[in-house]
């Protein structure tokens, strides 16, 4: 499935549990931004002096689907928003720490958030297409990256990517609103995948659909992952399970004096250990309190 | 599997991935350029406020100089002799806001309350959409309709009542005429109903089904209920309705100008004519020349303060409620 | 067994006052009924007695006293004038609304110019054409860009603040759609935003339109009115349909008040289309949501 990969990434991360200490070594530093798509380091995340988010450490690899999972409030939607720098959007919202994509540090001072959010693709919890034609929507991003090649081409690959286009090929002229929920999502995956990204976040992509709905979407991450390394946010560990190679598990620190709460990363690794052999006590609870 | 040649998808294949590279100049430029266009679009705002007070207040200068407050303070206003006294028209103008205010409050809280607390579903929207319609009228059609319809009809009979019932009382001394303080007071209330009623039903709408349950769980009426829960409730939120609608009768023209007699001098009757600060404007301003035209404009220029107090709280009024 | 219950009904003083204010709100309403009833009423009847196809193509005779003759020359002034008028507030509106909804949000300038945009809706109109007197038809002489200005400044505040309400309506998850697809601000705010936005917009536009076609107070002090037809922008007086209403109005003449209502019938007629086709747009974007 990933034969390219090389073999000594894989085994790194399989033994390592968080790998904060490790980052610091340069020899790793230098293996890790050649092959992995994200190498975070430290990340941690404010909302107006709050910290919400503390000091994870990570590496996203290509070609993969890499799940992260955790109770509500942990501080998944902040993590994934990121990686692309929507945080930037959020007033009062700070990060700290590195996430280096390709090796190259989408925070540094010299890096043109816009710029980020062209590589990297996002889908969001509830579809939201704009109010315009199912062509305009796909077109959206091209046009605004001064797209100049073949336009309708580029749609009807985008929609055929996104398994969409047999359904929405006599409807390019029609409002997006008009689509059924779970083809409004496959829309907006079909829209993220118009700019060419290598990338796509996901941040509970099925939760505002439907259990059929949910399988197609499911289905096409599959297709997806050969071209795309995908990060999902789902608070759902069985579609976790099903979709997923990588599995993160972010969890909820509490100082029990300040009653101030934050996420963690707890342990990522394969999700097959993940699932059956977690190495973390608070990983067994969550994993076996929602499996029983 | 690497069939699809894309730069970025073969970072796996060991072609080296393309960086970020940030827009060039131009991108960023168009952003920050955009934002500038729109702050200035939004400082005009400010700009020409400031602008419309200085060059009228630059132009009427001559004659506050000249008048000193005895602008204000006198009655005289005689164009001719250079008497310029503007007394007769703010009283004019307060006297025409307040009989406006005194009939158009008690409908307006009628049909706001009677929109949102009693009419059934079927005829809220006819009654809204009829009572809008009042706003829709322009002021100039009021006026002919005024002087031709209801001065007649209504405003001169009514004028006669008044002053044969209770012409005993200053107020209402006669001889009365429909075109006076009365009449121009009768055509603005019919102009502020649906401001102060559009911005009261909104204002009765905030108010929570809870309070409302509240009160009914007390054993309270209907009535009561609106009284005890409702209008408390709502009751800033009304006062500054009714200054919105008080600044739109201090400032109309036409209307008035049409309807309230004329007269320069004051009148202690409101069923004889009279004259207000904007109406002055209107029907002068065609026929007048130098120091006159300039002392119209420091007519203006003092309607215009008045206004801008009203205006200003009742718009603090609406938004400490808003916030 | 219903005794309890019935005991503490409540006296019939407190229902009697209950019916009472009942009664007074149907009162109200019908206080307010009455005039919409005898303006449409005498407008019809009297603006369609004078209606004529001479008085909607000819101009007004010079005097008063001769009947026929129509106002063709107001209404091209105020077709020209409120043309002007939305071309000018209209773009500049709107983008001051889009500083305040997505630039300037709750600062402090932000926070300064909506509350002066909402005291300039409370400027009287006559005010504005004092102004627009003093500072541009003292120097440049009485005219249509004159009249045109200060119908300008009367409709900016009220698309600013209806443009902005609508801004507000439209859903963060699509500008961020659009900042997750690379797109600029601008390009979010342009192509996204106000696109979303505009059904609700335009809602706003139209009335101010409706309401700055019935002004008659601020043209006095800028347009002045002329009996001939013109279309010069500046340089020469010109007349508007409300100015012409005046006119008639204040005239004892029969003829010219005959032709003062067919003007009302034909202002209001504009009027109440411009203020039904912004129901109807406003009707529309909500079903299309
Ligand atoms: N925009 C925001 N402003 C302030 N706090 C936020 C914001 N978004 C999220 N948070 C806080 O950060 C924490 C993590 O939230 P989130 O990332 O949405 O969690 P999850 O996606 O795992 O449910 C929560 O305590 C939440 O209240
Ligand atoms: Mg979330």
């Amino acid at each position: 499935m990933n034969p390219s990969s090389t073999s000594s990434t894989r085994e790194r991360e399989e033994t390592g549990l968080p790998m904060v200490p490790e980052a610091a070594e340069p020899v790793e530093e230098h293996k890790t931004s050649t092959s992995a798509v994200f190498t975070i380091r430290d990340l941690s995340v404010y909302y107006g002096g709050n910290i919400a988010l503390k000091d994870v450490s990570l590496d996203i690899r290509p070609r993969e689907i890499t799940a992260i999972i955790g109770p509500s409030g942990c501080g998944k939607s902040t993590f994934i928003r990121c990686l692309n720098r929507m945080n930037d959007l959020i007033p009062g919202a700070t990060v700290t720490g590195e996430v280096l994509y390709h090796g190259q540090n989408i925070y540094a001072p010299d890096v043109d958030p816009v710029a980020v959010r062209r590589r990297i693709g996002m889908v969001f919890q509830r579809p939201n297409p704009f109010p315009k034609s199912v062509y305009d929507n796909i077109a959206f991003g091209p046009r605004i990256n001064g797209f100049k090649g073949n336009l309708d081409e580029l749609v009807e690959n985008s929609l055929r990517a996104a398994a969409l286009w047999e359904e929405v090929k006599d409807k390019l002229k029609k409002s997006a609103l008009n689509l059924s929920g779970g083809q409004q999502q496959r829309l907006c995956i079909a829209r993220a995948i118009a700019v060419e990204p290598d990338v796509i976040l996901m941040d509970e992509p099925a939760s505002a659909l439907d259990p059929i709905a949910t399988v197609r979407i499911e289905d096409l991450m599959q297709e997806l992952k050969k071209q795309y390394a995908i990060i999902i946010v789902t608070h759902n560990m069985q579609q976790a399970a099903r979709v997923s190679e990588r599995t993160a598990f972010l969890y909820t620190e509490v100082d029990e004096e300040t009653s101030n709460r934050w996420g963690i990363l707890v342990e990522h690794g394969e999700t097959g250990l993940i699932f059956t052999r977690p190495k973390d006590k608070r990983t067994e609870d969550y994993v076996s309190g929602r499996f029983g | 599997m690497q069939s699809q040649a894309k730069p970025l998808g073969d970072i796996a294949g060991g072609i080296a991935p393309v960086p970020i590279e940030n827009r060039k100049g131009v991108g960023r430029r168009a952003d920050s350029l955009f934002s500038v266009v729109a702050a200035l679009s939004g400082s005009l705002v400010l700009l020409i406020l400031a602008f419309m007070v200085l060059s009228t207040t630059n132009t009427a200068l001559p004659i506050f100089r000249a008048e000193g407050i005895s602008f204000v303070t006198s009655s005289d206003w005689h164009p001719a002799n250079g008497d310029y006294g503007i007394l007769a028209f703010i009283y004019g103008t307060l006297v025409t806001s307040a009989i406006a205010l005194v009939i158009a409050v008690p409908i307006s809280l009628g049909i706001a309350i009677y929109l949102v607390e009693v009419a059934p579903r079927w005829i809220k929207g006819p009654i809204t959409y009829l009572v809008d319609l009042l706003a829709a009228v322009p002021s100039v059609v009021y006026g002919l309709w005024g002087v031709f319809v209801l001065l007649p009809l209504f405003l001169q009979p009514a004028a006669e009542l008044l002053s044969s019932v209770l012409g005993f009382i200053p107020i209402f001394a006669g001889p009365p005429s429909g075109l006076s303080y009365f009449g121009a007071g009768v055509v603005l209330a019919v102009m502020i109903v649906p401001i102060i009623s559009a911005l009261s039903r909104e204002i009765i709408q905030t108010v929570p089904d809870d309070d409302r349950y509240a009160a009914y769980a007390l054993g309270a009426t209907r009535w009561e209920m609106i009284r005890g829960a409702v209008l408390p409730r709502g009751r800033a939120g009304i006062v500054g309705a009714v200054m919105l609608g008080l600044g739109r009768a201090l400032g109309e023209t036409i209307a008035v100008a049409l309807l309230v007699g004329s007269a320069t001098t004051i009148n202690t009757s409101v069923v004889r004519p009279g004259y207000s600060m904007a109406a002055v404007i209107a029907n002068q301003f065609q026929e007048a020349s130098g120091d006159h035209i300039k002392a119209l404009v420091a007519v203006g220029v003092v309607l215009f303060a008045i206004t801008i107090i009203v205006n200003i709280g009742a718009r603090l009024i609406v938004w400490r409620m808003a916030d | 067994m219903n005794l309890e219950i019935n005991s503490s009904r409540p006296s019939a003083r407190r229902l009697w006052t209950n019916r009472v204010a009942t009664a007074g709100m149907a009162v109200a309403v019908a206080l307010a009924l009455i005039p919409v009833g005898l303006i449409l009423y005498y407008i019809t009847k009297n603006g369609l007695a004078a209606m004529s196809w001479g008085f909607l193509t000819e101009p007004t005779p010079f005097t008063f006293r001769r009947p026929g003759g129509g106002f063709l020359n107001g209404l091209i002034g105020t077709a020209i004038m409120v043309a002007l008028a939305t071309a000018a507030s209209v773009p500049l509106g709107i983008l001051a609304a889009i500083y305040l909804e997505e630039y300037g949000k709750r600062g402090w300038l932000a926070q300064l110019v909506r509350f002066f945009s909402d005291v300039m809706t409370g400027v009287p109109s006559v005010f504005v054409g004092l102004f627009v007197y003093t500072a541009f038809v003292l120097p440049f002489g009485f005219g249509a860009i004159m009249g045109a200005g200060a119908l300008a400044i009367i409709m900016l505040p009220i698309v600013i603040r209806s443009a902005e309400e609508m801004l507000k309506l439209v859903p963060l998850e699509l500008k961020h759609a659009s900042f997750a697809l690379g797109a600029s601000k601008s390009q979010t705010v342009l192509r996204v935003v106000l696109p979303s936005a505009l059904p609700g917009i335009t809602t706003g536009v139209l009335l101010a339109v409706a309401r700055a076609a019935g002004e008659t107070a601020p043209l006095i002090l800028t347009a002045l009115g002329s009996l001939k037809v013109t279309t010069a922008l500046i340089g020469e007086p010109i007349s508007a349909l409300p100015l012409l209403i005046f006119d008639g109005a204040r005239n004892p003449f029969a003829a010219g008040q005959e032709r003062a209502w067919a003007g009302a019938l034909e202002l209001l007629a504009l009027v109440l289309i411009f203020t039904l086709l912004a129901r109807i747009v406003a009707a529309r974007s909500k079903i299309s949501r």
